[in-house]
This record gives C-alpha cells, sequence and structure tokens, in this order.
C-alpha cells in the first residue's frame, strides 16, 4: 500500500526493466506500485524456480509488489491514467479488483517469442522456445525427451543448455538465419556486445561436448505424429528462407521448440496511445514516450535483452519519479551508456537474424495459422481474396483470425503478412481489453469516479487507489 | 498437496503449475478445440496464447502455465467451449 495521498509510480511488469524503474523510482524518494502477472518477480528472463520459493530478487522499502496482478484495461483519466487490475490465482474468478491513477506510469510489459506457422505447429508436442525455457527453469520440467529447436536468433542457444540441465536430449539446434554473414556485416555490433563473447563461448563448448548438431539455413518444417510430435521434417532453406526441394529429412522427436525472435507486449502503451516505430513503442533519451507521464523500458521499446532492459528501466523509472516529485535528478551517466552501448548491440542483433518472407511458402492450405479460431491458411487467403478485406478490422472479420482468447497474440503478425496489411508488427496490437476477464469480473467493476492525479509536488488529501469488495 | 487430474488422486509439491504437473504426468495435451475436437497442451508457456486452458474447481479456461496448484484442486481436461459448473 502506498502512504495515503501519495500517488506512485506505477511500474507494469516485474521483469529487467520493471524492477530496475522500482528500484530507480524509489531511490528518487517516489513511492512506488510494481504490478506483474508473476507470482515471483524477475519476469521470464530472470524465470525463478517456483518450487523453491521464488525469493530470489527484493525490492526497497517503498516499492509495494502486487505480484499475480493483471492489467486488463488501461484508460486515460484527466492528469494521468487509470489501471484496471485483478489480483489472484490466474483466471479465477475470484480475483480481487482494484484501480490504480497514477501521473507517471512505467510500462516493462517485456516481449513473447514469435512463432511462425507450419504444417503440424498445432501438435501437441510443438512448444515455443520460451515455453521449454520457463518449463524448465520454472518448473524443473522438460517438454520431451528428445527435442529439436528451430527458429532464429541467438536465444536458442539457452535454452537448449536449460533442456539439457533437466535431461532432455537435444537432437539438433536449427538456425534459419545466416548469421555469420550477418555479424560480419555488421562489425560494430560485435565490439558492442563483446561481453556476451564468454557467454556464447559458453554454449559453444556444450554444443560440442554433447556433439549436438547445430545447422545453418534450416528448420523444421513440419511435424508428424497421432494427437502428439513423434517425428518431424526438417529442411534445408535459401537466402530468402524458401524450402530447399529435395533436402527433407524426417528426424525422430517428441517435442519441437520454436522461436522467430520475438514480439513486444504492446497493448497497455496503444492503449496509452503512445506512438509506435516500427512495431515497438518509440521512446526519447529518458525513455518517454510521445505520451506526457507514461515511460517504456525493455522489450517493449526493441528487442535488446536484460542488461539493455535493466538500464532502460533505471532511466525510466528515475525520470518518472522526476516527474512526480518535481525534482530535477542527476543525469543517471552510467545507465545512459548502457543503453547506448546496448541498443547498439540490439541493432546489429536484428541485422544478424532478421525473419525473411520465403516462411509464408510454408504453410499449406489446411495448415491451421490462428490456433483459436481454428481458421487454416486457405480459409485466410480466401477470405481476403474473395471478400476483398484491407485493413485488420475486415481480415479479422471475413476470416475469423484474431478473433479468439490470445487476441492475436500468436498469429497476429503472420496473418498481417499473409494478408497483406500495412505495418504488419503492430496490426493487431490494439486491445481495449488488454487481457481477458470473466463477465463476472467485468460486472463488479466500479462505475468511474472523477479523480486528478497531479504531476506536480503538491499532493491531493484523497486516495487515488481503491480496493472492491 | 493433493490434487485429483481427471478423477484420480495426484501428489504436488508447493509452487507447481497446472502445466507443470500435467506434464511431470506425462501428458502433453489436455483440452480440445471447440472446432475440429484437436488436442492442445502448453504452447507458449507464458500466459500469451491461451492455449493449455483446463478446468479447475469446475471453472473453465484457466490457463495451466499461469496457475499455480493448490492442495484440493479438482484439475480435469476441458472439452471445448465449456460453461462453469
Amino acid at each position: 500500500m502506498s502512504p495515503a495521498g501519495a500517488h506512485p509510480v506505477v511500474v507494469v511488469g516485474g521483469g529487467p526493466a520493471g524492477m530496475a524503474a522500482a528500484r530507480a523510482a524509489a531511490a528518487a524518494g517516489a513511492a512506488v506500485l510494481l504490478v506483474d502477472s508473476g507470482a515471483a518477480l524477475g519476469g521470464q528472463y530472470h524465470r525463478q524456480n517456483s518450487l523453491h520459493g521464488g525469493r530470489e530478487f527484493t525490492l526497497p522499502a517503498g516499492v509495494e509488489h502486487l505480484a499475480e496482478s493483471q492489467v486488463w484495461a488501461l484508460e486515460p483519466v484527466p492528469g494521468g491514467h487509470r489501471l484496471h487490475i485483478r489480483t489472484g490465482p490466474a483466471d479465477s474468478p475470484e480475483r480481487a479488483g482494484r484501480t490504480v491513477d497514477t501521473a507517471a506510469l512505467v510500462l516493462a510489459t517485456g516481449a513473447y517469442d514469435r512463432a511462425l506457422p507450419f504444417p503440424g505447429w498445432d501438435l501437441p508436442g510443438v512448444f515455443t522456445a520460451g515455453a521449454a525455457q520457463a518449463l524448465a527453469k520454472g518448473q524443473g520440467v522438460a517438454v520431451g525427451e528428445r527435442v529439436v529447436l528451430a527458429g532464429t536468433g541467438p536465444f536458442l542457444l539457452p535454452v537448449a543448455e536449460s533442456l539439457i540441465a533437466v535431461g532432455s536430449r537435444v537432437a539438433a539446434i536449427l538456425e534459419a538465419g545466416d548469421p555469420v554473414t550477418g555479424w560480419l556485416a555488421a562489425p560494430g555490433g560485435v565490439v558492442a556486445g563483446r561481453r556476451r563473447l564468454a557467454e556464447l563461448a559458453r554454449y559453444t563448448a556444450l554444443l560440442a561436448r554433447r556433439r549436438i548438431p547445430y545447422h545453418h539455413r534450416s528448420t523444421v518444417i513440419e511435424t508428424h505424429g497421432t494427437g502428439r510430435v513423434e517425428a518431424v521434417t526438417v529442411a534445408r532453406l535459401d537466402a530468402r528462407w524458401r524450402v530447399l526441394p529435395g533436402s527433407e529429412r524426417r528426424v525422430a522427436a517428441d517435442a519441437v521448440c520454436v522461436g522467430f525472435g520475438f514480439t513486444p507486449q504492446l497493448e497497455l502503451a496503444v492503449a496509452a496511445r503512445c506512438a509506435l516505430a516500427g512495431g515497438f513503442v518509440a521512446v526519447d533519451i529518458a525513455q518517454a514516450t510521445s505520451v506526457p507521464g507514461v515511460y517504456a523500458a525493455g522489450e517493449l521499446t526493441g528487442i535488446g535483452g536484460a542488461e539493455l532492459a535493466a538500464a532502460e528501466g533505471e532511466l525510466a523509472g528515475a525520470a518518472a519519479a522526476a516527474r512526480l516529485l518535481g525534482a530535477r535528478l542527476p543525469a543517471p551517466v552510467r545507465a545512459l551508456r548502457r543503453v547506448r552501448e546496448g541498443r547498439r548491440f540490439a541493432a546489429a542483433l536484428e541485422r544478424a537474424y532478421p525473419v525473411r518472407d520465403g516462411w509464408r511458402t510454408w504453410p499449406r492450405d489446411d495448415t491451421v495459422v490462428c490456433r483459436c479460431e481454428e481458421v487454416t491458411c486457405g480459409e485466410l487467403r480466401r477470405a481476403v481474396a474473395e471478400r476483398d478485406a484491407v485493413g485488420v478490422r475486415s481480415v479479422k472479420l471475413v476470416s475469423r483470425a484474431g478473433l479468439g482468447l490470445c487476441q492475436g497474440r500468436v498469429c497476429g503478425r503472420a496473418v498481417a503478412e499473409l494478408a497483406g496489411l500495412d505495418d504488419p508488427g503492430a496490426a493487431f496490437a490494439r486491445r481495449p481489453i488488454a487481457a481477458p476477464v470473466r463477465l463476472g469480473e467485468l460486472a463488479e467493476a466500479p462505475p468511474d469516479e472523477p479523480a486528478e492525479p497531479s504531476p506536480g509536488p503538491q499532493q491531493h488529501p484523497t486516495r487515488l487507489e481503491r480496493e472492491q469488495p | 498437496m493433493r490434487v485429483r487430474i481427471d478423477g484420480v488422486a495426484v501428489l504436488a509439491e508447493p509452487g507447481r503449475t497446472v502445466a507443470g504437473l500435467l506434464l511431470a504426468q506425462g501428458r502433453n495435451a489436455w483440452r480440445t478445440t471447440r472446432e475440429g475436437g484437436r488436442p492442445r497442451g502448453v504452447f507458449c508457456g507464458i500466459g500469451v496464447c491461451y492455449d493449455c486452458l483446463v478446468v479447475v474447481n469446475g471453472v473453465p479456461d484457466v490457463r495451466a502455465c499461469q496457475r499455480l496448484v493448490c492442495d484440493g484442486d479438482d484439475i480435469r481436461t476441458q472439452h471445448g467451449a465449456e460453461l462453469p459448473s
């Protein structure tokens, strides 16, 4: 609970960026409320084993940590924003509702794996790389005994390490891209990322010791099995990621983990009307978005890893506190330098591991594209061609793709690309209900009351947060 | 903790998610889709995809990867779209 009358800096997300933001804001003297959907701090990167209690991270006094809490809607109110939150066991109708108003909001909602549709990607036994990582690190559970990893980007390597640690045998790691060429084209990025070379050396040694094959320009193009994955078809790819005919071979596996980079969790930033650039939230040097009082940090502003996220979080938290307290704080020089270097590395990473458009030839007509609504690639193409769907709304309505429970989080980008929509990275990001809530929960939401969070040091005597019965 | 999975009594440790428990039991599917009746289990593992839905204590549409198991939970397979019982 924040002190009565104090309007806290509100941080959404408890990963590296959110934790750093909360610490920086508290250090500057602001009251802080950190809202996170996880039961333990750390987010996806520092995934703690919840069987061991998850107490690895602590936050300073002055930070209220609201765990197991979902922000399901965000709306502008005079002077700031109002967050609607449900707290309690995931998806339980018994969660407690609460609304919080703030004049200084830090969004650190992170990102999740990007998956591409291919025949059989909806068969049980196909996981995202992040799922394999979360289950291995968070639960000590292996997703399979004999696992194939496929996708693009360096994240496949730590996932392989985690899988081996819980007893899986990694049959192969398939990198669809050609990262050597990509890195050679960006030598500045190698310099900026030099601190990661030790980590890379560790993975290379692990792969050699375990004799795990690592192939460039190949991927899993199909899974086989009755009710669960029993084998996969692996194929070589050309420079645009089209399958090289005749290169297909069958590999026995009971699990496949796929990850083609990451998709930012944009819905709260979009609800706050923050400007986007290239599918990410646009920020200035202090992590301020285009909307006064709203800051963004971490993967939301570009995929750059935990170190960059934490540095951005530190800047965002300090800026949010400065706004709230009406104070001028000394510039966090070290964090600024880390952000500059991190962004250079992130840009090089993006150039080294692009997703090539040849993936659009992988799904067949009967391949499910939207997993929730079970819309196939053929149905989507026909809906777009025959019913002349232009724009995301009409594509959704004529095909039903992206209308299911996940609201296009998994398929949105792929659907947008297959349907030829503009700005495919952000086309599906508008979700006024940011997370599904039950009708009963909606029905008990309180009527809106006027509240004016103040950005200055003078505080209103009223409490801006309310607890519902 | 003692819980039931599709009527069968199972022991679970504190901190287990429903998905962690089911996978540790050797299952990787516990839902069927509304249209095609196809099996589904965990996909994204971090609460984004809503594929791993399961019925907990009569309440459908609970994400198994996000829900921590509680003592006495009655967990069962979800068939298509279900209404709360």
